[in-house]
């Protein structure tokens, strides 16, 4: 009783905020009519096939279109990261815009084009020949004379004991979504990169102690991130530090600490612990047909060609250096001039 | 103070404009309302004025008891969506669907007006072979992107079969229900009571637990 009396407490504020301030999340593009849809054809043989919806690939999109060739498009979630970030201060042209609408301006500006475009399926594999075959997770296999990888990035995990058991039971991966659970209660953030300290600052408004734990000697998060996160009275950071375990009944209890210096572990109790630690390259299904790093990302050059004449790829899954959104514009751009290139060649 | 500014008004306009046929909003709320059923009527009235195929009945939880339980509403701020012909959907929205919910809700209102894509036909056969009762219950935070997708998902269902219907619970609303169902992470999928889904989850996955009800 006392604990849901601290969430209620924890709440109220929350409720009371967003009350004042009603924010709507309008996604526009969702509600298009279908006239700007067009399924995928098995049938065809495309000049061109996008593969992901990020800045990257609807970028690449219109100036596919543009060129007049052939494009066809599947995407997962339009937008892909940008569609999960609040603000955006550093896109040219919007001093502020919220992640969804600046989705949407994208969408529309490739929406205007008749495009073979799906939103929705996921890529499952890729097979690599002078017409190159993409497989996607329902079944379907589409086919294109050139393909542009731009599948972006997603969440790493921890892969330690406990956490896929515990996702949704005190392991997070969301802090703006969940968050408010976790009121009153003692939580972990895994990373002391920005992602990690805005999660951080984030739990710390409410929660009732938050302990950073971070991998490295000292924080990575910008100047301004880590001053804001100093400035609360509950948050404690442990450095060198990385988790071993995770552990719990029928939620959370507890997490096992390694101290990376001298071995030790420690158990620290916690209701709840939020992994903001990075993301991965989505490069998974063109593993073994394109040079990857070692960090999974698809090696480019500077024009977007990858080690396969005929597959491009561009923005966060490729070895490009800063992840940004301008920069994966940029690089979509490219990656299909480079394909429009390579098609009136071959 | 209305609750939707100029532009979002213009934005929800424009998206109205594409509703098919006339969708039916009933509001449960109370005599005195709280806060939230103060803003969530709010939002509803300040919707409908903005379309004229959309129409709204309020009703009292107390007063109204038999309508609220004909439609099996338990809480309030309720919304519940009825077709063109007055027949409920299944579909609900408990508390307001403010912040990312509000695509939830465009989208529920569209396809109940009809403007929907079609199933593809292996899921269409799926959903019709549904015989028994199925409750879905979809926990969201109004700040969780990736929760309209789950809820729209479910509310799909509830409008393809008469034996499904689909709840959005937003979780700080009801704080009560959030620890019951143990929330700690949104979307939170509970179906009849026994079985959960972590996390928004395609057609297939809902319908791969239904079936095993």
């Amino acid at each position: 009783m006392p604990r849901l009396m601290n969430l209620v407490r924890g709440l109220l504020p929350i409720l009371a905020e967003d009350l004042r301030c009603m924010d709507f999340n309008l996604s526009l593009g969702s509600f298009t009519t279908e006239q700007n849809f067009h399924p995928l054809d098995e049938a065809a043989v495309y000049d061109v096939m996008i593969l992901g919806g990020g800045p990257a690939g609807l970028t690449a999109a219109v100036y596919c279109m543009r060129k007049g060739v052939s494009t066809a498009m599947a995407l997962k979630h339009a937008g892909g990261q940008v569609a999960e970030t609040s603000g955006i201060e550093n896109y040219m042209g919007y001093r502020h815009i919220n992640g969804m609408e600046l989705v949407e301006k994208f969408r529309e500006q490739v929406l205007q084009f008749g495009l073979a475009y799906e939103e929705g399926p996921e890529v499952g594999s890729v097979e690599y020949g002078k017409i190159k075959k993409v497989t996607m997770n329902d079944g379907r296999t589409f086919s294109a004379r050139a393909l542009i990888v731009c599948t972006g990035k997603s969440w790493r995990k921890l892969n330690v004991p406990g956490e896929n058991e515990f996702i949704g039971r005190g392991v997070a991966y969301c802090s703006t979504c969940d968050a408010p659970f976790f009121a009153g209660r003692d939580v972990i953030v895994v990373g002391g990169g920005n992602s990690g300290l805005e999660a951080a600052i984030d739990l710390a408004k409410i929660a009732s102690r938050v302990t950073v734990v971070q991998f490295l000697e000292k924080l990575t998060g910008d100047r301004v991130l880590i001053d804001r996160l100093m400035g609360f009275g509950n948050v404690g950071v442990l450095y060198s530090h990385e988790v071993a375990k995770i552990s719990g009944d029928d939620e959370v209890r507890s997490v096992s600490l390694k101290d990376r210096t001298t071995g030790a572990l420690k158990e620290v109790n916690a209701s709840g612990i939020f992994v903001e630690i990075g993301l991965v390259p989505n490069s998974g299904p063109v593993k073994g047909v394109v040079e990857l790093n070692q960090a999974g990302e698809i090696i480019v050059d500077c024009a977007c060609t990858t080690s396969r004449p005929g597959i491009f790829a561009a923005g966060d899954v490729t070895t490009v250096p800063f992840k940004q959104i301008i920069i994966a514009a940029g690089e979509g751009a490219k990656a299909a001039l480079s394909a429009c290139e390579y098609l009136l060649k071959e | 103070m209305p609750l939707l500014d100029d532009k979002v008004k213009g934005q929800l306009s424009g998206i109205l404009k594409n509703m098919k046929d006339t969708v039916t909003l009933v509001y449960g709320t109370q005599e005195i309302e709280c806060n939230t059923c103060r803003d969530t009527r709010m939002f509803i009235e300040e919707i409908a004025a903005l379309s004229d195929r959309i129409g709204v009945e309020v009703y009292d939880f107390v007063k109204d008891k038999e309508k609220m339980a004909s439609l099996k509403i338990d809480k309030i701020p309720a919304i519940a969506l009825l077709d063109k012909t007055g027949a409920d959907t299944g579909i609900r929205f408990y508390g307001l669907p403010g912040g990312y919910e509000i695509n939830s809700f465009l989208q529920s209102l569209l396809e109940t007006s009809g403007q929907k894509e079609p199933l593809p036909d292996a899921l269409a056969k799926r959903v019709a072979a549904v015989n028994k009762d199925v409750h879905i219950q979809v926990f969201v935070s109004l700040t969780c992107p990736y929760c309209p997708a789950a809820v729209s998902t479910a509310h799909r269902l509830a409008l393809e079969s008469t034996n499904i219907r689909a709840d959005m619970v937003e979780s700080t609303t009801f704080i009560h229900l959030a620890q019951k169902y143990r929330v700690q992470g949104v979307p939170r999928i509970v179906i009849n009571e026994s079985h959960v889904l972590e996390g928004a989850h395609p057609m297939p996955a809902f319908l791969d637990i239904i079936e095993k009800l």
